[in-house]
């Protein structure tokens, strides 16, 4: 019996030292050799025959785990979904997301329902009760609108639009992906951000009305504000998906739901955050330099928010699913 | 607390995972936290020497938002990219993890694609909260795959994949094989491989047990003695 098996490890050997090292070419290669391709697939079911043996000789043995070692790595290798990156990405673009952004149609609705009533009550709020807008903005931005100018005049002299827009691109991403995870619970957290910032976008614009600067504030965010706001609304549609998937999981459980939810979300942030890149660099570079119009920032703005709309409704048709 | 992820296969062959516990996951995080914020801070260092020198503050006051665009801001990206982009490219891993003997796997114990690691990092902000990662922390310790909320989100868990890539260059030989029979030469070898790693008086007690089954071990044997017979064993 000894005699066998050792003669056994002496025959396999080589072939597991073989295998070992034509998986990790496969593995690491862009584009592996076909023989080496061949090699690890008929590999298969010879390691599972040898880890077999091998449990049954030498359980828990170095060379038993390194085999369940390059087992498992011949599965995966297997039974792995093929990877094309660039054909997900422009997948993702095409038509994934709008797919996505399909699903949640109610969900957006209904978070822009709740941003626009936040902005009127906070519009409401600093007409009746001017006092308050300290609630709202900072002592800074205050004094320049009673002096009659906006704090977005001159801001490129404070920072250059390169600047500015990485500031800027890099804030919004924050505060969308904020409002994303924080519809973990239970969706309240998503409702809190977005009512927030509407009272806020309400009360600021309510005050510069108050002190005749709504057209120039309106004037500044023309050109990105679209785009940036709409991202915002889908950003808590997402989190309220999960909100949802947690209290209504349907026929799933509570984690498969909010795992579905989440990857869902994921692939949709991945989208808007691209989109908020743009309006980040609109925003640092166009928006503050009083060279462009209102007609030309209404353009662009509008221009913007069109291709995001595009991109979301699926009118940009749709990429074939690879087989699985 | 470390349990086990079954991985069924076609074949019949089932192989388990061990799941990493929080000690396994925090070890890890601990080595990344550290090599990030070294990475950072030699950027911050390097690029501020070029920016200005000594003076780099100096070069802050003339020039502030050049300062924030060079040194700042490639550093603040460093710290914050590392985890998504080198768990994406090492496909589950980062050097921490390595280190610690640890990777991400999906639920069915496949490398987790972009999607799933993207979400899982996006959910730190969730597990961050209150301070000092508490909320993952805890959560590694109240679920029974060890999981804190992004890896629910993800579908992913950490397993142990800490298997020695030399086993198959140093095997038993068939005199090895002959004298001992494989499963008690692979015990001598596994017992020789965590030699470093063992108390001196543990090592030496499981050597002596093992030895015996030879033959009469003499008292007295030095740790050196012992582990030279091991390995005469195996040849």
């Amino acid at each position: 019996m000894v005699d066998k098996t050792s003669r056994w490890l002496e025959d396999r050997l080589p072939v597991w030292r073989d295998v070992a090292v034509r998986l990790d070419a496969v593995e690491r290669g862009r584009a592996a050799a076909p023989e080496d391709v061949v090699k690890v697939i008929s590999a298969y079911p010879e390691i599972a025959r040898d880890l077999a043996i091998a449990r049954r000789e030498a359980p828990r043995g170095p060379l038993t785990r390194r085999l369940e070692q390059i087992y498992l790595e011949l599965h995966r290798s297997i039974f792995r979904s093929p990877g094309d990156w660039r054909r997900d990405l422009a997948r993702l673009f095409v038509s994934d997301a709008a797919e996505i952004a399909q699903s949640l149609r109610w969900h957006i609705v209904w978070v822009t329902a709740l941003f626009f009533a936040s902005a009127s009550a906070g519009a409401w709020l600093i007409n009746q009760y001017p006092e308050l807008v300290g609630l709202f903005a900072s002592e800074a931005m205050i004094e320049q609108v009673q002096s009659g100018r906006l704090w977005t005049e001159g801001l490129l002299n404070v920072a250059p639009s390169s600047l500015l827009a990485v500031q800027i691109f890099t804030n919004n991403i924050s505060v969308s992906l904020f409002a994303l995870v924080v519809g973990i619970f239970y969706g309240l957290g998503t409702a809190y951000i977005i009512g927030l910032n509407g009272m806020l976008l309400g009360a600021v614009f309510s005050y510069t009305a108050q002190h005749g600067l709504a057209e120039r504030l309106f004037e500044f965010v023309a050109a990105h504000g679209f785009v940036e706001l709409s991202v915002i609304m889908v950003a808590g549609a997402c989190g309220v998906s999960l909100g949802e998937a947690l209290a209504r999981p349907g026929r799933e459980t509570r984690v498969q739901a909010f795992q579905c939810a989440s990857l869902r979300a994921g692939k949709l942030m991945v989208v808007c955050c691209a989109f908020l890149v743009g309006a980040g660099l609109i925003e640092g570079y166009i928006s503050p330099d009083p060279a462009y119009s209102l007609a030309l920032r209404l353009s662009i703005g509008l221009g913007y928010l069109a291709v995001f709309v595009i991109v979301l409704s699926g009118a940009l048709g749709r990429l074939p699913r690879r087989a699985e | 607390m470390d349990g086990t992820l079954k991985i069924p296969s076609v074949t019949g062959i089932d192989v388990e995972l061990r799941i990493a516990g929080p000690g396994g996951r925090s070890y890890a995080f601990v080595i990344d936290w550290h090599i990030r914020v070294l990475v950072a801070l030699a950027w911050i260092i390097v690029s501020g020497f070029s920016f200005g020198g000594i003076d780099a503050v100096a070069a802050l006051e003339a020039s502030p938002s050049d300062f924030l665009l060079i040194v700042v801001l490639p550093a603040a990206m460093l710290y914050v990219l590392y985890h998504p982009v080198l768990e994406v490219l090492m496909r589950g891993r980062t050097p921490g993890k390595r280190m610690a003997g640890v990777r991400i796997v999906k639920r069915d114990g496949g490398v987790p694609g972009v999607g799933p690691l993207l979400v899982r990092n996006l959910f730190r902000l969730i597990d961050s909260l209150p301070f000092l990662y508490l909320v993952g922390l805890v959560a590694t310790m109240l679920t029974k795959q060890c999981v804190r909320v992004g890896d629910i989100a993800a579908g992913t868990l950490l397993v142990y994949d800490d298997t020695d890539a030399t086993a198959f260059d140093d095997a038993p030989t068939s005199r090895g094989i002959e004298r001992l029979g494989l499963e008690r030469a692979e015990l001598v070898r596994d017992l020789l491989a965590r030699w470093p790693e063992l108390r001196q008086d543990a090592r030496a007690a499981l050597a002596r047990r093992l030895l015996e089954r030879e033959g009469p071990v003499p008292e007295g044997l030095g740790d050196d003695a012992l582990r030279e017979r091991l390995e005469q064993l195996l040849k």
